[in-house]
Parts: C-alpha cells; sequence; structure tokens
C-alpha cells in the first residue's frame, strides 16, 4: 500500500470511528509492513500452548503515523540509533585493542539474523545472555574493556545495531540448549504472577485485554520483537529490560534489576511468545 | 478554647487522606453475598467528591479502564471494564461498595480490577505502599456514593 493511499485508509477509518461512535480502532489494524522492501511479519501463527491464534506485533496496535514512522526508515528516529551503533562496531576500545569489528568483521555479514534468536543459553555463564549481556562479556573477556552499565546510549545503540541487522527475520529461539526450559518456565511464572498494590499481571493486560484501551493506550499483546524501541513519549530508545520494569512499577511494584535473572526469565518466555514474528529493530511506539 | 479549635482543625486537615480511628480496617471489611452492608465510615459518601476521587489519574483513576458518560469532559476513557452508565441499575449501594473494595472477592478472582480498599494485593508491593490501601475508607464511600447517581 503506498503512503498516500495508507493515510487515506486511516483517515477513513477515523472517520467510521467518530460517525458510530464505537471503538472500531480497538482491533489491530488490517495493513502490512515493508521496511526498505523486507517484508516483516506481523502476524503470524502461535505458537502450540498459547491463548491466541495468531501473534500480533505491536505496529499493528498503533496509531497511523506511528505505523508510518516505523515503515519509512528515514524517518524513524530509532535509526540514529543504530548509525551510532554502527560507528561504536569500528571503535578500538579496552586494553586488547580491538573493535567489534577486529573479530567479527562486517556485521551485515556476520550479525546477519544473529539477534532473531536470542536469549541464548550460555554454557560458561551457566544462563541465558540477551544481546547485551553478550555484548558485555565480550568486551569483558575479549576486548579488556568495561562492561556497559544498562541502558548506557551506546548499550542501546549497540543493540540496536546488532539486532537491526536481523530486520525482517523471524524471531525463534532455542529452549532445547542447557537450561533453557526451566529458565522459561520461571519466565510463564512470572508472567502471570500479579504483582503490586494495583494486583497485576503481565497476562492481565497483554493477554486477557489485548486490544482494549487502558486509557489512551492500546493494550498491544506486549511483544518484544521490536526491542530496542523508539518510543515517542520519551523521545528516545526504550530498552526491553526498562520496558520490564516500567510496566511492573506501573503495577506498583518494587522493580526487579535489569538483568537479573528474574527478567531474564521473563526474556526469555516473552521472546518465544512472539515467535514467528519479524525483528523490528528499531521499532516505533508511542 | 479558640487556640485548640484551630489545633484540631489543623490535625483534621493534616490526617485527611490518613485512616481514621473510626474506619473499618480494611482486614475487617467482609464481603459476603457480593455486597458490604456498612458504610466503611459511618459518613455518608459526597458523589461530588465521588466524580473527583474516580477520575483522578493518582486516586481512582477508574475512567483508564471504565467509560462515564456523564464525565465526557475528561478525556481518554478505557474500555478494559463495562461502561459505567447505568451501573447504579444493575448493582445495589451494598454491592457496589464490594466491588470497589475487592471486586476479585466480589466478582471473581480473575477479575482484572484492583481491590480500592483490601491488602489483598499482588506481591513485591512497592516498600512505601506495604499495608496501604488505594483509596481511603471516606474515599471509597464517596465514589459509591457518586456510582448510585449512575442511573440509565
Amino acid at each position: 500500500m503506498n503512503r498516500r493511499l495508507f493515510a487515506a485508509h486511516s483517515a477513513l477509518l477515523l472517520i467510521v470511528a467518530s460517525i458510530t461512535g464505537k471503538a472500531v480502532l480497538a482491533d489491530p489494524v488490517d495493513d502490512s509492513l515493508q521496511i526498505d522492501g523486507t517484508e516483516i511479519i506481523t502476524r503470524a501463527p502461535a505458537p502450540e500452548g498459547l491463548p491466541f491464534d495468531q501473534v500480533l506485533s505491536g505496529w499493528l496496535f498503533r496509531e497511523a503515523e506511528t505505523r508510518a514512522t516505523e515503515a519509512d526508515s528515514f524517518a524513524n528516529p530509532g535509526m540514529l540509533a543504530v548509525e551510532r551503533g554502527a560507528e561504536i562496531w569500528n571503535t578500538v576500545e579496552g586494553t586488547m585493542g580491538k573493535s567489534c569489528a577486529s573479530c567479527h568483521q562486517d556485521a551485515a555479514k556476520t550479525m546477519k539474523d544473529v539477534g532473531a534468536h536470542y536469549p541464548k543459553w550460555d554454557a560458561a555463564s551457566g544462563k541465558p545472555l540477551n544481546v547485551e549481556l553478550r555484548i558485555n562479556k565480550c568486551r569483558v573477556d575479549n576486548m579488556g574493556a568495561e562492561p556497559y552499565k544498562f541502558d548506557d546510549p551506546n548499550q542501546l545503540a549497540l543493540t540496536s545495531y546488532i539486532k537491526h541487522q536481523s530486520l525482517g527475520t523471524p524471531v525463534g529461539i532455542d529452549l532445547s540448549q542447557g537450561q533453557m526450559q526451566s529458565w522459561w518456565d520461571r519466565g510463564k511464572e512470572l508472567y502471570y504472577t500479579r504483582t503490586g498494590q494495583l494486583n497485576l499481571a503481565c497476562a492481565s493486560c497483554h493477554e486477557g485485554a489485548t486490544g482494549k484501551y487502558i486509557r489512551a493506550d492500546h493494550l498491544s499483546q506486549g511483544q518484544v520483537n521490536g526491542f530496542p524501541t523508539y518510543r515517542f513519549n520519551t523521545a528516545g530508545m526504550v530498552s526491553l529490560h526498562n520496558r520490564f520494569r516500567g510496566c511492573i512499577r506501573d503495577t506498583r511494584a518494587e522493580m526487579p534489576a535489569a538483568f537479573s535473572d528474574e527478567l531474564m526469565a521473563l526474556e526469555v518466555y516473552v521472546t518465544w511468545r512472539g515467535t514467528g514474528l519479524s525483528v523490528e529493530t528499531p521499532s516505533v511506539r508511542q | 478554647m479558640k487556640r485548640a479549635l484551630a489545633a484540631t482543625i489543623v490535625a483534621a486537615l493534616m490526617s485527611a487522606g490518613a485512616a481514621r480511628s473510626e474506619d473499618a480496617p480494611p482486614q475487617d471489611v467482609k464481603i459476603a453475598d457480593m455486597a458490604v452492608k456498612a458504610s466503611l465510615t459511618g459518613t455518608p459518601g459526597s458523589p461530588e467528591e465521588g466524580a473527583k476521587t474516580l477520575a483522578n489519574r493518582s486516586l481512582g483513576n477508574c475512567l483508564a479502564c471504565h467509560a462515564v458518560q456523564a464525565l465526557s469532559d475528561e478525556q481518554f476513557h478505557g474500555n478494559v471494564g463495562p461502561p459505567l452508565d447505568g451501573v447504579a441499575d444493575r448493582w445495589s449501594v451494598e454491592q457496589l461498595r464490594a466491588i470497589v473494595v475487592d471486586s476479585k472477592q466480589a466478582l471473581n478472582d480473575e477479575s482484572m480490577m484492583p481491590g480500592f480498599y483490601t491488602l489483598n494485593v499482588g506481591k513485591n508491593v512497592r516498600k512505601n505502599l506495604v499495608g496501604k490501601t488505594i483509596l481511603t475508607a471516606q474515599q471509597v464511600e464517596d465514589v459509591v456514593a457518586y456510582l448510585a447517581t449512575l442511573k440509565e
């Protein structure tokens, strides 16, 4: 669908919504997404065990303007983080005088599709690593550099750059490695555990109330295939663990630490819930 | 005498929003047959105050999930829960009180609605909120008084 037709389609929906007064926009939109000629899978058959027929990208739940911004990589402000990530990739740091590129050469080739399969079991650490932790391990073990602190802008940029090399690739993690299954189990338990004074679980909003509105916020399935994501409301990149913590905070609960075992288990489980959706990094959300 | 009166007023103002000694503590509020029979405070609720508490995002924030036509000046009513228009035709005051106090006990355990005057809450409650309810007893009475006006 070209941009003008797309805008007209959205305007029509708004008119219909205002005439009927019904929540016409409450359902995910019937639209398709291409970014720089790459087809993005925004609907996929749900993995067995989920109460949905389809898993749906959060892109389908956003307003026309937000969707259009993600569809156009020149307009997408998240691409600035990706570009910054490319610079970091080629910058020598640490006592061993190496950059990422010293060992991994051209990320377009060596990192292609890699991010789509994270978190991954790491036998040496005895736990799953996400891209952020994998970068930190590489920095410490192979570069003699300091690990990034949580949400360091360089961590966000380099993670975005690496994930972006999987743009369009379906998410799929390997639960057969190491103890991945037990981390998945723990993550599932957390997903359904209600927290905080407001007594809400992830599932309360993102499973039980998908498609509904909380105030002006259209509840999606809470998929994570687009992280790190550019958010208009903070005008910057947001990491997955930042988003997890924000959601938990909003239930009026204490927030688990970023990259804690709890949140790593949740990342394993929630990533699995989006199996088959394309990586969209950097996605654009409200 | 005048000074004592002033001190009393100041004390009353300072304790506004905090639990008062005559309020039923949340753990003593019994929900039976989907109803809480007695007022939580003995003081009649104010529908005007109730409407404010209901709309206020840091208090009831009820509009996050429920639409109320009478409050259409307020932006962005959610639809996670049913609209509250006509809610007083569907429920008695005692039932409305029970639902606001703890919908998981009053309706069903899967209800998404937070309990506004209960300590049956989720895990890992933020430290400064442990042992505290979302609304005070009087705020609940005010909200219930407002809901009781929503007839069709």
